[in-house]
């Protein structure tokens, strides 16, 4: 960026802005109340399993959700392990 | 027709980080002697105490992938194994985070209890990581515990706490209650270790310290920079490259698990150009 490759500003310590950015994430999420947001959680993914169910026989100890917070969006992942031989309830799956 | 290959079952002991005092230290050493166990293979979970101030996230750097968390469990609204968060650097660590929202009541003996022995079936070390003070959290972690590292800074109020935790963990805990059992294997760590202020006479000696306690020394960390520097990138110490700390903190790991190591204590080893300069003056 700068003209002999190297700038003048004084280096931040990285790892100190490391720990600022996580914090602002972080706090980010908890002064909106994001701490509530399990109680919900646990809702939406028994929901999901019986919706689920509908097709193929799941277990629910395969069912798992992570959440990964971000700046702007947060992700949330939701993994349902089909056993092998799953068997489809109804329609085409296999 | 039963020869299978019979697995290990898992060690499922339980070791609490306790001080009674605040800030020495509890949650680094909880974070850096999980991690040095699991970096050894052992399946090594370590559990956040401190309900309503949640740390050990931040210190292990998983602090935005905490959905559920152990109160969540006790209270039934999650499954351990969805409360578990899994390390991203080494497969054998997982972190069970504490409430951020709830008091220190939500943790019954109970609860504890019931998530104690779910992680014992698939965990060799279960490390509870205790919040300071001799209340309601404090004397959970330390209940159900086989063994304790009591970390303590070479200074008064720190070793006449971790006095007092010692008295405790002799008197109000399963082991000491339960008759016929081994009373728990108490350790000192003594954390905050500066060289230069003990030679001075301003810091009491480890010899001191551990005169007045009459308990096991674990090990001896100095003070180092590596331990703001891993907090602040959310990396437990012995993972952020080689210090002093994380030394010291692997050292303490190899004693843990039985070994034997000479007791050393490492400066980090980086000295500015000032100090080359100056030779060793301190
Ligand atoms: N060996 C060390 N060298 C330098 N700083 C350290 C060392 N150990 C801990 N610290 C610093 O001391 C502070 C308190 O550490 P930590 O959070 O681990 O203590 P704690 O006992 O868990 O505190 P609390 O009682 O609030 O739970 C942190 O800022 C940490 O970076
Ligand atoms: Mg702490």
């Amino acid at each position: 960026m700068s003209f002999f490759g190297f700038s003048f500003k004084p280096r931040r310590a990285t790892s100190a802005q490391t720990a600022k950015d996580r914090l602002q994430v972080l706090l980010a999420h908890e002064r909106r109340g994001g701490s509530t947001a399990p109680d919900y959680l646990s809702h939406l993914q028994s929901e999901i399993v019986e919706v689920i169910r509908k097709y193929v026989e799941v277990d629910d100890e395969g069912v798992d959700i992570r959440m990964e917070k971000g700046q702007d969006v947060s992700c949330l992942e939701i993994n349902i392990e089909l056993p092998c031989g799953a068997t489809a309830v109804r329609g085409t799956q296999s | 027709m039963t020869t299978q290959l019979m697995e290990e079952p898992p060690l499922g002991r339980v070791i609490v980080i306790t001080s009674g005092k605040g800030g020495v230290g509890k949650t680094t050493s909880a974070a850096a002697i999980s991690a040095g166990l699991a970096q050894r293979g052992y399946k090594t979970v370590v559990i956040d105490f401190d309900v309503g101030l949640r740390n050990l996230d931040m210190t292990m750097g998983c602090e935005r992938r905490v959905v559920f968390d152990f109160i969540n469990v006790i209270q039934g609204d999650a499954r351990l194994k969805q409360a578990l968060i899994r390390d991203k650097r080494i497969e054998t660590l997982s972190i069970l985070p504490t409430s951020q929202t709830r008091d220190k009541d939500a943790l019954t003996k109970e609860g504890v209890e019931t998530v104690l022995n779910e992680l014992k079936e698939d965990f060799d070390y279960i490390i509870c990581d205790s919040p300071a003070g001799i209340e309601r959290g404090a004397q959970m972690a330390m209940y159900f515990a086989d063994e304790a590292v009591v970390v303590t800074n070479p200074e008064v109020s720190s070793v006449r706490d971790s006095d007092r935790v010692l008295g405790l963990l002799s008197s109000q805990t399963k082991r000491a209650e339960t008759e016929g059992a081994d009373p728990i294997k108490a350790q000192v760590l003594l954390t905050r270790h500066d060289r230069g202020r003990i030679d001075s006479g301003e810091m009491m000696t480890v010899e001191d310290v551990l005169e007045i306690l009459a308990v096991p020394l674990l090990g001896i960390v100095p003070e180092s920079q590596a331990v703001l520097r891993a907090s602040n990138v959310g990396t437990p110490v012995v993972l952020d490259g080689p210090s002093g700390a994380a030394t010291a903190y692997e050292d303490a790991v190899a004693r843990l698990i039985g070994e034997e190591v000479q007791m050393r204590v490492l400066a980090d080893r980086r000295p500015g150009l000032f100090q080359r300069l100056l030779g060793r003056t301190a």
